[in-house]
């Protein structure tokens, strides 16, 4: 099970963070603030996991942003990796090439996205196209809802 | 400002940019701060804000808490959005929640009703958002809301799929905080059967509850096994094109093969029936065969994927341990990975190798690739790898190999990472002793571990090499010899002052016939450390300073002139001062007798097991293999303190430093409480208050060797005694309760086995002082296995009237006991060998109060053999084994206990090559638990 998500810049901020276990705010701050010097400390071509106090880190850099999430012992590192994979590629086809900037400007999205592809800790959907219909779905909600909107302000609704 | 998609909150895009803009730290907390402001004024106002504008407030408070800020308002307004008819709106809201909201807020009362709302939608999305917030925040109230509506809608018939995916991760979650959630009876296997879905997602979703449910309650879900079985089986054996889109770059359903075969490692063996267990092995088989192919794509995407499930396959081969063909071949497929180039695969085939080290079948295999793993600790560049690749050094470690593995490791500490070399130190010690034929060698590596990473080398480490030298003559003078060498470097670690300190004052004697280390050079070499020293060491070097007098009448003058020196006799760290002024009156007052009996050598010390292994076992637990014992108990601190420390007057007479014939400091103790302090360590672990043990109670010392052995109003006698093989040392302390002497104290000795066991008295004065405690000591020796306890009568005159009192001696045969490891395999071996009818016993007996097995585990470890964990099947059964030690012959001894619960009773079999011992052994034990 992933306890964590945190996605962080080269210079170290934070852009999303999604929790799966319930800690206190504080705690989170701490954890966050100590696993992202921890491993922005660590040279490229290092492994891509590592034993972080009683969790498994698994991060990965992608241009400017490093993804890491931190799962239990027994959980499949490789697998992880290629979960973080999934997320990006993910980011990409709906933000369209996806850079820093698009997730901090549409983080909201970015969590809706990861909502669909994990739930609770657990992967739930691994296919591209099921997640990304999902989203579309919502946004389809989203547009008829404007078009509603639109259509009220007129007077033709 | 970069695309915004779907709706875009202008004002949300603008803010950002603002923020982004700031040009210093203070300028965003300012422009924040501004906005924080704005936003609760908006709040507040008399204008009811439409839903855009609450989802866009909301919005930017959301992301002003993911900068870092706190935000301590606008749940409410939040909380509204829940319930708009525009899924933007809610979904912002939700988020919020999600986001924000921790799981004990009062919060969750209020949106609980606008959930239930959702969760009853016709549309799957908006279901699915509930769904996720309840996942999200997954806390008690959520699992009491919704624990029976999550459950109906994973398997009911008309539940979209998307809905049931993640349906089923949202009854995971509460199931994790409420495990009462999930219903029983026929669900069971409805949940089972959600393996079958034709939908991959609900699958992928369905394994993961699958897996907690299982571990929870493996038996009901056994149904799984064939289920998962069969549906690995179609995923390995499909081609990439069939699986569609969860197919990942050419691998087909990785992340659910992988679910599957964790799922797998939940039972052992994975089935009983044949053909699941065939069907199975086929799978990985094909895994292994896929893995030899030519990859499909030179991304590292698809060697990842199709690694990791080869990963997987090779977890669950290892958890079965059962197939010695398919544990060789993961041996060899992870031994081409060490030298993979993508640092990943070397980590985790190290890693994984680790595992397979400690299985019988391919530790063999796994010794094969040693070269390439030293290379790996020497060369990798990324630490956390090398450190793999100590632990597999570790943990492929046995007799064969470990002389080069332990050198390898040596001379890789003078270049390791400061992070890693204090577990190496421990490493290297425990592999030393664990394997060392020649304990030459043993000292040699543990010196040179001092030698080279002093810093890194732990108390345990330096108390172990002491014990050891301690309890084997053979090594005595050799460990004399290197300390000697070793201290003669310019530069030495304090470690090795200490060590060389220790072993010179108890064995220094051995080499001072060579006149390169008589007893002069000897104790200069050591005193030219002994400035730059700290504290403790000097302590101890002036401990060892008065045992060379002992051993070398000749440098009396010397070392008491350092005792005399100022910076001892003067120091202004007390312990230094006592020990100086102690030791100095030592050496002038007592006479050669009595100093030969003070300084005698250290006794041996129990032979037990390594506390170092507990210290790597706490370090990283669940990464040592469990083959080793454990043992909590240090090594203690330097001897003569232990003599000397009941004293606090430092200007009384010499009788009173030994503590031996009057009480300490002068006033006669009113109470027993003088006579306590006197037993000091005895009794501070027992604080037995005198009323209690009135009597003799000889069974309770079958599982200890120290306490109070008898006590009334006048008198208390306590003992302490130490074995080896089969001698053994009792020392008893007569202590006088009363404010008069005792006279004529006259103790004898009663046994009829006298052929059998050997037991001499050393004599002792017969007055007892008021308030004193005299000591004797006891030898005895095992010629044969008895089973007369020695029974002991006291006489003596108090007060003019005499007395007699009697007792059993704590001197039984289990006394004689080695403890003994082994395996499950050896110790079912010997067990069926030793079947005969004159080589068992047995009693079942009824528990003598409910049964407590931690209880009987403390006894049966105190009884002298070795706790056997994890071979009986049953884990509330105790299996012990242990050599009984006699004069003629050693007795192999093996014990089987079995507490049932239900009947209060225990079975107790013992198993040994002699009947009289089995017997002895049997009754001794029995009606005991």
């Amino acid at each position: 099970m992933m306890q964590f998500m945190l996605l962080f810049s080269r210079q170290g901020k934070l852009r999303l963070q999604k929790w799966y276990v319930a800690h206190p705010d504080k705690l989170k701050k701490k954890i966050t603030r100590e696993l992202i010097t921890t491993v922005l400390a660590r040279k490229p071509k290092m492994c891509s996991f590592l034993e972080w106090k009683d969790v498994k880190v698994v991060y990965k850099r992608y241009a400017s942003l490093y993804f890491c999430c931190a799962m239990e012992q027994e959980d499949n590192e490789l697998l992880t990796l290629e979960l973080i994979h999934r997320y990006v590629e993910l980011l990409d086809k709906y933000l369209g090439s996806v850079c820093e900037l698009d997730i901090i400007f549409n983080f909201e999205k970015a969590y809706f996205i990861l909502d669909e592809l994990v739930l609770g800790g657990e992967l739930q959907e691994t296919s591209k196209k099921n997640v990304l219909k999902a989203i579309a779905a919502q946004d389809l909600l989203q547009e008829d809802e404007t078009v509603d909107a639109a259509l009220r302000d007129v007077g033709w609704l | 400002m970069p695309a915004v998609r779907g709706d875009g909150m202008r004002g949300l895009a603008v803010f950002i940019s603002d923020i982004r803009n700031c040009k210093s730290k203070e300028a965003e907390i300012k422009r924040i701060n501004k906005e924080l402001a704005n936003i609760r004024s908006k709040f507040k106002g008399d204008k009811t804000l439409d839903g855009y504008q609450k989802k866009k407030y909301v919005c930017k408070l959301l992301f002003i808490f993911l900068l870092g800020h706190d935000i301590d308002f606008g749940h409410m307004e939040a909380v509204n959005l829940l319930s708009s008819n525009k899924y933007s709106e809610k979904q912002i809201g939700y988020l919020f929640i999600s986001v924000l909201v921790n799981t004990n807020s009062d919060l969750i009362k209020l949106i609980i009703q606008s959930i239930k709302n959702d969760l009853q939608s016709r549309n799957p999305i908006h279901v699915n958002l509930a769904l996720q917030c309840i996942a999200n925040i997954g806390s008690k109230d959520m699992a009491e809301a919704f624990g029976t509506e999550i459950p109906k809608l994973l398997v009911s018939g008309d539940t979209m799929d998307v809905v049931k995916q993640s349906a089923a991760l949202c009854l995971l979650r509460l199931f994790r905080k409420s495990p009462e959630i999930i219903p029983g009876g026929e669900w069971t296997s409805r949940i089972i059967h959600l393996l079958n879905d034709p939908h991959m997602g609900v699958v992928t979703a369905a394994t993961s509850l699958i897996d907690a449910l299982v571990k929870k309650n493996p038996d009901e879900y056994k149904g799984c096994v064939t289920l998962a079985v069969a549906r690995l089986s179609r995923i390995v054996t499909a081609s990439y094109t069939d699986l569609q889109d969860y197919t990942y770059y050419f691998v087909p359903a990785p992340w659910l093969s992988v679910k599957l075969l964790r799922l797998l490692q939940n039972y052992t063996p994975p089935s009983e029936e044949p053909g699941v267990r065939g069907r199975l092995s086929e799978c990985l088989e094909t895994i292994f065969n896929k893995a030899q192919e030519p990859p499909k794509s030179k991304k590292v995407q698809h060697s990842n994927a199709k690694n990791a499930v080869l990963f997987e396959a090779i977890s669950l081969i290892i958890h079965n341990d059962s197939e010695p063909n398919l544990l060789v071949r993961a041996c060899n497929q992870l031994g081409q990975f060490l030298s993979n180039r993508e640092t990943n695969l070397r980590y985790l085939a190290l890693e994984s190798m680790c595992h397979l080290a400690t299985s019988e079948f391919s530790h063999e295999a796994v010794k094969k690739h040693q070269e390439i793993v030293i290379l790996s600790m020497k060369m990798e560049k990324d630490v956390s790898v090398r450190q793999q690749a100590v632990d597999l050094l570790y943990a492929m470690c046995d007799k064969t190999n470990a002389e080069e593995i332990v050198q390898e490791m040596l001379a890789y500490l003078e270049t390791a990472d400061y992070s890693i070399r204090e577990e190496m130190v421990l490493k290297v010690a425990i592999l030393a002793e664990k394997y060392a034929t020649d304990f030459t060698w043993y000292v040699d590596v543990i010196l040179n571990l001092i030698r080279i990473a002093g810093d890194y080398v732990s108390e345990e480490v330096w108390y172990r090499v002491i014990q050891i030298v301690i309890n084997r003559d053979e090594v005595q003078a050799y460990a004399a010899k290197t300390v000697f060498e070793a201290l003669q470097a310019p530069t030495c670690h304090e470690n090795m002052v200490k060590v060389g300190g220790y072993i010179l004052g108890e064995f220094g004697n051995l080499i001072a016939g060579d006149t390169r280390s008589s007893p002069q050079v000897q104790f200069e070499l050591l005193h030219s450390k002994y400035h730059l020293c700290s504290v403790a060491t000097r302590a101890l070097l002036l401990s060892t300073y008065i045992k060379l007098v002992n051993l070398f009448p000749e440098i009396k003058n010397r070392v008491q002139e350092v005792f005399k020196a100022d910076s001892n006799l003067r120091s202004a760290d007390v312990e230094l001062q006592q020990r100086a002024s102690e030791y100095l009156q030592l050496s002038i007052v007592a006479s050669t007798d009595v100093l030969a009996t003070v300084l005698e050598e250290m006794p041996a010390f129990p032979e037990r097991e390594s506390s170092i292994l507990a210290v790597l076992k706490k370090k990283k637990p669940g990464r040592i293999p469990d083959d080793v014992r454990e043992s909590k108990s240090p090594l203690p601190t330097v001897a003569p303190t232990a003599i000397l420390n009941s004293t606090n007057n430092t200007n009384s007479s010499s009788a009173d430093l030994l503590g031996l014939s009057t009480p300490p400091g002068s006033a006669a103790p009113t109470t027993g409480n003088g006579l306590l302090d006197v037993l000091g360590d005895l009794y501070t672990s027992t604080k037995i208050s005198p009323s209690t043990v009135q009597q003799n109670n000889i069974k309770k010392f079958l599982f200890k060797n120290n306490g109070v052995l008898f006590e009334n109003e006048l008198i208390q006698i306590g003992v302490k005694s130490e074995f080896r093989q089969n001698l053994g040392r009792i020392g008893l302390f007569y202590g006088n309760k009363t404010q008069f002497p005792i006279q004529n104290v006259h103790p004898e000795l009663h046994w009829t086995d006298l052929h059998k066991l050997n037991v001499q008295m050393k004599p002792m004065e017969p007055i007892l002082e008021a308030g004193a405690q005299i000591q004797q000591m006891l030898t005895a020796e095992c010629i044969e296995d008895f089973t007369d306890v020695p029974s002991m009568s006291v006489s003596f005159i108090y007060n003019n009237v005499p007395q007699k009192i009697t007792m059993k001696l704590p001197l039984t045969l289990n006394k004689f006991f080695e403890p003994t490891e082994m395996n499950g395999e050896s110790f079912f071996a010997r067990w069926k060998n030793l079947g005969g009818e004159q080589q068992r016993a047995q009693k079942i007996f009824k528990a003598q109060g409910p049964i407590d097995l931690t209880g009987t585990r403390t006894k049966l470890a105190g009884f002298g053999m070795q706790l056997l964990d994890g071979i009986d099947p049953n884990p509330d059964n105790f299996v012990c084994a242990g050599i009984v030690h006699t004069k003629m012959q050693q007795v192999g001894c093996l014990m089987r206990l079995e507490p049932n619960k239900q009947a209060q009773m225990y079975r107790l079999t013992i198993r040994s090559s002699k009947e009289s011992v089995s017997q002895e052994i049997c009754n001794l034990l029995a009606d005991q638990f």
